[in-house]
């Protein structure tokens, strides 16, 4: 296979002339506009519900309440049960009795436009009785109930172990405790959710634009709930601004409610969400608290980690326990720990529902981890990266066994990575000795700063698989597609970059289709790090097979043998032989035998070549055209890696944090296309900023979300997030053919655990320690005074 | 029937006469209206700049103003930057170039704010262009190479956006 190199991206010529087609910018004709009426409480019963006023307004076609969906307002599919999840529960698509969070859909109105919807929203009356509600994780058990039949607030309790913790605990030279915390925050995308429907009642077809990562699987839902044939129902995301892990829910209610309408009023339905219901209704994640204790020896050689926790779920649990059960296997980080006991429990809240973000629970297991390796340090005198080095997996003993099932059921296995490595290059780049130097010069000048690291490793490219079409038109031009669709993480050029390295032709000629169920119908989507492992492999393996059949009809056409033959440049050529050749264009041309005159003169010379045949023109099993269809399933996750390392300034008067530089090295394995992975880096560390200083919604006691706005909830901005120095290791997969791991949530893994260690080190003076997140200036400038009070 | 007057917007030089309600936010008008799509809606209270553009080429939040308010004025949305997809603008190209987006959603809004600070500084330093861009949310490529691409449009174009 030919290298790989950076290329500018396929797609962004129509993004940048502003021709993107995101789910807002559809409009069929006729459409309709919805808007749905919340709960304003975090917990209260519904009384009665009168949509008299709402129904009799000008320009509403409907007005939905639990009632009037009847036995389609079932709970959402369960999507990924386990055995401890005893409470599991799902939302409906609009609540009943009582609803147990804020911004839970109660009804939905269907007008004209959405201002009118709005304006009859509004109209809706609805007998409230608030009930007590349950914000603080920390205290849900035994608090009111946020499921009457859910006891003390517990939905799952997963305990698990690897070796004798009991017995490394014992023996161990030195036990150290932590307590630590790690507040929610949310993904944000700038672009909110959407979804428009439209229903053809004479066909009884169905297709539905929606901002999803997922689009297969939403399709294959609403076919089971609406009781159509999933061969009637398309689902389409088209361009999609952003996604994070918030846009892939096994179903939001607008997912269910906007083609259950459309079908009922035989018009098409539109619903876009505005921020603030993105707030309050859109999946959030973090939300841990961890009460750790770990376990060395005289040689700060870690012998066994005890670690209970409490994950906050918010009021349901539509992905069971993925989140901390990544955080259970993710926590030991690239560190060998033979002895480990977990114990989780998850409970509820009346907050909104948790499921993955950026992340999905690797920060809360890295900030954990790498807390710990700071306090061994501290108390054995030694560098962070001391305790570090002597930790890590080594580059000989992969593939590393954490001893406990991942995400996806197998086993929690690490295939390869060179963690001494990165380390070393990280130092080489922002040279702690100099640092030292430096930090003491400043401290004589009043200023303070510090130098953090941290080491993570991401498990990518989970199955169960992936599959892709390619294949080769008449112009010459190819087409792949796959399920797995695109946030913005280049996928029409990285996986183009796949399928012309096995063509032999640029990859600006290959054109990708991405998340349209009527191109594509097998897979699952773009989540946990996987499109390019799961999808970039599939593609490679059908543009192989393409290849193949290329390669064998120009040696039949050309009467040569297969292995005279080269691909490159868009053509087939005999080796050595200039100007006997055929473009691919020919060879599709020539590949079908309904050829008619296509008329290009390339192809009128393939077609010269092709002898007449005997008989049907196809051979029993012989398929027309040049294109494939091929599937890849990894057995297991590969596990990239990598360690960040960043100088900051802490303004004690103020608690304002500046990163003076900030630096990356990542591996993830086989690298397709650099600039494309940096951006992603990039990406990554600004969110992981945000959630390290920033990033915090604010729930008041009755549950209501009081900074759900940009003004109040704060995002990085380009004032905020530094240069990002970013070089590459590139330890290949052996996992899979490409050698690749994923890159998507890796940025954001670390940083929350690099800001404490640097945040600590440059308030040492005051001996100020870090046990949560996020740090808000004010916050930092408490621990300040609070350090200051203990002396 | 609810009130509507009668507006008269020019956008990138199309002369537009539509009755329309008062409450119609400028950004619904474009996009709805008149099916300028490319200029994207983030939060609808005038903080995450995805709905940048320029009303008689002063930089101004689309979603912060009611269409009746751009009676007379001349409106540039991201369509109005280029001739076609394929005659790209020297800052749409910068962007291309510099890998300075990722979903695309904000990058309108970029772009817009982008010539606006261009015609003020035609070489502005790093920080002048963080201070410009502070009122655009971005939440794919942490920045950076928006302000790598910002500053490559600048060298190439010196001014004249």
């Amino acid at each position: 296979m030919a290298g790989f190199s950076p290329t500018r991206r396929n797609e962004d010529p129509r993004l940048l002339a502003g021709l993107g087609s995101y789910v807002d910018d559809i409009d069929p004709p006729g459409v309709l506009h919805a808007a749905i009426l919340r709960s304003p409480h975090g917990h209260a019963r519904i009384r009665s519900i009168d949509v008299t006023n709402a129904r009799h307004h000008d320009g509403v076609h409907a007005v939905y309440t639990a009632a009037d969906l009847g036995r389609f307002n079932q709970p959402a599919p369960l999507v990924v049960p386990h055995p401890n999840l005893t409470h599991g529960r799902t939302q409906r698509p609009l609540a009943v009795d009582k609803v147990r969070f804020i911004g839970e859909a109660v009804a939905m109105v269907v007008a004209d436009d959405r201002y009118i919807a709005e304006d009859a929203a509004g109209l809706i009356e609805v007998d409230w009785e608030p009930l007590p509600a349950v914000v603080d994780f920390r205290s849900a058990i035994g608090a009111e109930l946020v499921h009457d039949d859910v006891p003390h607030n517990v939905a799952a309790r997963l305990a698990q172990m690897v070796g004798d913790p009991d017995r490394a605990f014992q023996a161990a030279a030195h036990v150290f405790e932590e307590a630590l915390f790690i507040e929610r925050s949310c993904g944000s995308p700038i672009e909110a959710r959407g979804v428009v429907a439209v229903f053809d009642p004479r066909l009884r077809t169905l297709k539905v634009w929606d901002a999803t990562q997922a689009p297969l699987t939403i399709k294959n839902g609403l076919a089971n709930m609406l009781g159509l044939p999933e061969f009637n129902v398309e689902v389409i995301a088209p361009d999609v601004g952003g996604g994070f892990g918030t846009k892939i829910m096994l179903f939001f209610a607008e997912e269910v409610l906007v083609p259950w309408a459309a079908m009922q009023l035989g018009r098409a339905v539109k619903w876009t969400e505005d921020r603030r219901e993105h707030f309050i209704s859109a999946n959030q994640e973090r939300g841990q608290q961890h009460s750790v204790r770990i376990a060395v020896d005289a040689d700060a050689r870690i012998l066994a980690i005890d670690d209970k926790f409490v994950h906050d779920t918010g009021a349901y649990t539509p992905y069971g326990m993925v989140v901390p059960i990544i955080t259970v296997t993710q926590l030991p980080g690239p560190y060998k720990v033979p002895n480990y006991r977990s114990e989780f429990t998850v409970v509820y809240t009346n907050t909104p529902c948790v499921s993955p973000y950026r992340g999905a629970g690797r920060p809360h297991g890295c900030f954990v981890m790498e807390r710990l390796i700071d306090r061994i340090a501290r108390e054995l005198r030694l560098t962070p990266n001391e305790v570090r080095r002597r930790n890590f997996v080594r580059p000989d003993e992969f593939p590393w066994d954490v001893g406990l099932p991942f995400q996806d059921g197998a086993p929690t296995r690490y295939d390869s990575g060179n963690y001494h490595a990165g380390l070393d290059l990280a130092e080489q780049m922002i040279d702690p000795t100099a640092f030292r130097a430096d930090q003491a010069a400043a401290r004589r000048a009043g200023r303070y700063l510090g130098l953090g690291f941290a080491a993570y490793v991401e498990g990518t490219g989970i199955g169960p698989y992936e599959g892709a079409h390619v294949r080769i038109e008449p112009s010459g031009k190819v087409f792949a597609a796959t399920a797995v669709t695109s946030q913005g993480q280049g996928h029409y050029t990285s996986f183009a970059q796949i399928v012309a390295a096995e063509l032999g032709c640029d990859p600006a000629d290959v054109t990708v289709v991405t998340g349209d169920t009527s191109r594509f119908n097998w897979g699952a989507g773009t989540y946990a790090s996987r499109a390019l492992v799961t999808a970039g492999n599939a593609l490679g393996l059908a543009a192989r097979a393409v290849r193949e059949k290329a390669l064998a009809l120009g040696a039949e056409l050309l009467e040569v043998g297969i292995d005279d033959l080269e691909l490159g440049n868009g053509r087939v050529a005999v080796k050595g032989a200039p100007g006997r050749e055929l473009t691919l264009g020919a060879l599709a041309t020539a590949s079908n035998p309904i050829r008619y005159a296509y008329g290009k003169e390339a192809n009128q010379a393939a077609l010269r070549l092709v002898k007449p045949r005997e008989g049907a023109v196809l051979a029993a099993g012989e398929e027309p055209g040049l294109e494939a269809q091929r599937f890849f399933a990894p057995e297991r996750a590969t596990w990239a890696s990598g360690q960040h390392a960043a100088i900051v300034e802490v303004d004690p008067a103020t608690g304002n944090v500046e990163f003076l530089r900030y630096v990356v090295v990542h591996d993830c394995g086989t690298l397709i296309n650099p600039t494309i992975v940096e951006g992603q880096i990039h990406g990554g560390v600004a969110q992981g900023i945000g959630g390290a200083l920033y990033e915090r919604l604010h729930f008041d006691d009755s549950g209501q979300l009081v900074n759900a706005s940009f003004m109040d909830f704060l995002m990085p901005t380009a004032m905020e997030v530094p240069e990002i120095e970013v070089a590459h290791l590139e330890t290949p997969s052996p996992l899979n053919p490409l050698g690749v791991k994923g890159v998507g949530e890796a940025g954001t893994i670390p940083v929350a655990a690099l800001v404490a260690e640097a945040v600590e080190d440059a308030l040492s003076p005051f001996g100020v320690r870090i046990n949560e997140m996020p740090l808000s200036p004010p916050r930092i400038r408490e621990l300040i005074e609070e350090a200051r009070s203990y002396g | 029937m609810p009130d509507r007057r009668l507006v008269t917007v020019t956008v990138n030089g199309h002369v537009y006469k539509r009755a329309v309600e008062p409450r119609l936010l400028l950004s619904d008008f474009l996009r709805h209206e008149l099916g300028l799509t490319g200029t994207h809606v983030g939060c609808e209270h005038g903080v995450c700049g995805a709905c940048t553009v320029l009303v008689d080429d002063q930089l101004a939040r689309s979603c912060l103003m009611f269409a009746v308010q751009s009676d007379g004025c001349h409106v540039t949305t991201v369509e109005g930057l280029a001739p076609s997809v394929d005659d790209l603008h020297p800052v749409q190209q910068a962007f291309w170039d510099a890998h300075g987006l990722q979903c695309g959603f904000c990058t309108s809004g970029m772009l817009i704010t982008t010539v606006a600070l261009l015609r003020e500084h035609p070489s502005p330093s790093d920080g002048e262009i963080r201070a410009a861009l502070s009122g655009n949310l971005c939440r794919c490529t942490g920045y950076q190479n928006i302000v790598k691409a910002v500053r490559l449009a600048a060298q190439r174009t010196d001014g004249r956006v």
